[in-house]
């Protein structure tokens, strides 16, 4: 009980210095581990939402404009094709499912997308997993007059809209309220959460945005993009083939995870600047611990010396001063998991709010157990220094006065 | 118990030249004996005592305790000799601030051989009038009280050698007589040699072993020529 003992008590007397020391800690590992969690999730989570489609087809342009546009409904689309490209593309042997995608409007901020009702009837969206409304709640029919719309579980609950409400879309991808267009839709069925960015849009059908007063007439058949499902993955490279090698009008982003871990790969040194940015907010906590330790030695030699009197050894007291600093280093750490938990819920908060996909707060992931471990090694070398000024300590002439 | 031989310690002054404060020919101490040494401020009476519990290394000579000689020994073992065989009253205590009394105890037990023992650690209290006080701490107590808890915590290990570096000078006379008696009444009780240092008259009477310190420090007698 002896090292405990002494540990606890040097601990209790310099209280304040402990606390702050392991805040600072605390901050750091929550802050690693955030960064940490965030960057991998994110990138497994962008690169696997894919709303069940392996390939995405539209105007020539940007691939991943194409995929964010069609898959994240965040940028804007790269331009219009032909209700014929669809057909042609719907029609090929490779392709088990084609739905087509119209964009243009939005509904105070959360995109309106037109399609068809086969898009809730035949795909899923994740492997065994099919779309589904609310109790009360229906799809859309096939009517293209129709003035019906089914809403995404997260736009349901941000726009506070529920089955029997009406609205009036507003004109273009970001929300302007001078542009309302005339045409009311009746909402028939909110979308249970998805967890992908689907749970951000409105749907109503593809008629419904392509004939939407104020749009262009003569585009009145066009699309944004066709969503494919293939048979099988060489269908996908046959394709690559077809449209962007040999044909110079229309795009294929093929296959849609890799285009967006091509993203990630592009901003890769933001994360390293990040994960840097965290390791040396690390690297300063250690310090702190170092620091705040080293300068209460002065204060702490005459116990010291009186502990090496009573036949304490060197290296019971260095031994003691390095598990004080992996102490304060343990407390920290364990408080690091709430300001991480804290930390980690916020940001996937805002990364759902934007984009519609969902970060897990229960994932498990070695760094939970390794940033932690690794931040209590740290602050125990930081308590290297003043564990030797402690081993140090002159016993006699500490212990004055002498006679 | 305990014997000294042609012990010597110097230090370095900060003119730069070599001083000898202790240089002790021949010194002894029977088992379960008290004896009280004599000696003025700076005399090197606490160097002494320091040598003999290992706290500083000699530079020259042997002192050796129930049969363990300390002067052979590296830091590491002095410690543990020290911590076995040796409990040290200081004069000013010496009480952990930060810690309670039986902790204060517990702990200058711990490094000994039989380690802490919480229950006999406040059967010592409870011998010196303290078993009411076990969780205060020394900033809590008089002057007195923290005296006895230094000699509770020097006593706890049932040490063969106390030693006793002006263990009163910072307590008024009846408290000086109290304490004193204290003192030596555990000893006896555990069968442990007192080496006691002071320069109070009143205290060096109710021994009846004394010395003086000039008699057998070497030093003070080559300073005196």
């Amino acid at each position: 009980m002896t090292l405990p003992l002494i540990i606890y008590r040097s601990l209790r007397q310099h209280a304040l210095s402990t606390v702050v020391t392991a805040g600072s800690i605390a901050l750091a590992c929550g802050l690693m581990l955030c960064v940490w969690m965030v960057k991998t999730q994110s990138q497994t989570a962008f690169t696997q939402t894919t709303t069940g489609f392996d390939a995405v087809l539209g105007a020539r342009g940007s691939k991943l404009q194409l995929v964010l546009n069609a898959i994240f409904h965040l940028e804007a689309s790269p331009g219009n094709l032909a209700w014929a490209d669809y057909e042609m593309v719907k029609r090929h042997p490779a392709v088990k499912a084609a739905i087509p995608l119209a964009v243009g409007d939005n509904l105070r901020g959360y995109r309106i997308a037109g399609t068809l009702p086969e898009l809730f009837e035949k795909v899923e969206y994740a492997p065994g997993k099919k779309f589904a409304v609310a109790a009360g709640g229906k799809f859309f029919g096939a009517a293209p007059d129709a003035r019906e719309a089914v809403i995404g579980a997260f736009a349901a609950q941000k726009l506070g809209l529920k089955v029997g409400d009406t609205f009036k879309p507003f004109h273009g991808l970001a929300f302007d309220e001078k542009n309302q267009h005339e045409e009311v839709f009746t909402i028939v069925g909110v979308l249970l959460p998805t967890n992908t960015p689907i749970d951000r849009v409105v749907w109503i059908p593809l008629k419904g945005v392509q004939t939407m007063s104020g749009h262009d007439a003569k585009a009145a058949t066009d699309i944004s993009a066709v969503l494919i499902q293939l048979r099988t993955p060489s269908a996908g490279f046959m394709l690559d083939m077809m449209y962007n090698k040999q044909g110079n009008r229309l795009t294929l982003a093929y296959p849609v995870g890799a285009i967006i871990a091509e993203l990630f790969g592009k901003i890769a040194w933001f994360d390293q600047v990040l994960t840097l940015v965290a390791y040396l907010v690390a690297l300063v906590a250690a310090g702190s611990v170092l620091a705040s330790i080293y300068n209460s030695m002065s204060a702490r030699r005459r116990d010291l010396a009186i502990l090496r009197a009573l036949g304490a050894r060197r290296r019971t007291i260095f031994g003691a001063v390095v598990a004080e600093a992996a102490c304060i280093g343990a407390l920290g750490a364990a408080a690091g998991l709430a300001v991480y938990y804290g930390l980690f819920a916020g940001v996937a908060g805002v990364i759902r709010a934007q984009t519609g996909v969902v970060l897990d707060l229960g994932a498990r992931h070695p760094v939970l157990w390794i940033c932690p471990l690794g931040m209590v090694a740290l602050c125990a070398i930081g308590g290297v220094v003043p564990a030797i000024k402690a081993y140090r300590t002159p016993v006699a002439e500490t212990l004055a006065p002498t006679s | 118990m305990l014997a000294v031989t042609q012990l010597q310690k110097s230090f370095v002054s900060p003119e730069g030249t070599r001083v000898e404060i202790v240089k002790v020919e021949s010194f002894a101490l029977a088992v379960g004996a008290q004896l009280a040494l004599r000696g003025e401020s700076g005399s090197g009476k606490t160097t002494f005592l320091h040598l003999i519990a290992g706290i500083l290394a000699a530079d020259g000579g042997q002192v050796v305790i129930d049969g363990a000689e300390m002067t052979a020994l590296g830091e590491a073992g002095r410690d543990r000799l020290r911590a076995e065989k040796i409990g040290y009253i200081f004069q000013t205590f010496n009480l952990l601030q930060g810690y309670t009394v039986l902790e204060n105890v517990v702990l200058g037990m711990s490094f000994g051989p039989r380690g802490a023992d919480r229950k006999h650690a406040k059967e010592m209290l409870e011998r010196v009038g303290l078993g009411h006080r076990l969780d205060h701490f020394p900033a809590q107590l008089s002057t007195g009280q923290q005296q006895r808890v230094a000699v509770a915590r020097a006593l706890a290990n049932r040490p063969k050698l106390v030693l006793a570096d002006e263990p009163t000078g910072n307590l008024d006379h009846k408290h000086s007589r109290e304490a004193l008696a204290l003192i030596r009444e555990v000893c006896r009780e555990n069968g442990a040699a007192l080496l006691l240092v002071s320069h109070d008259e009143e205290v060096l009477r109710q021994f009846e072993l004394r010395r003086d310190f000039a008699d057998i420090n070497g030093a003070l007698k080559e300073a005196g020529k």
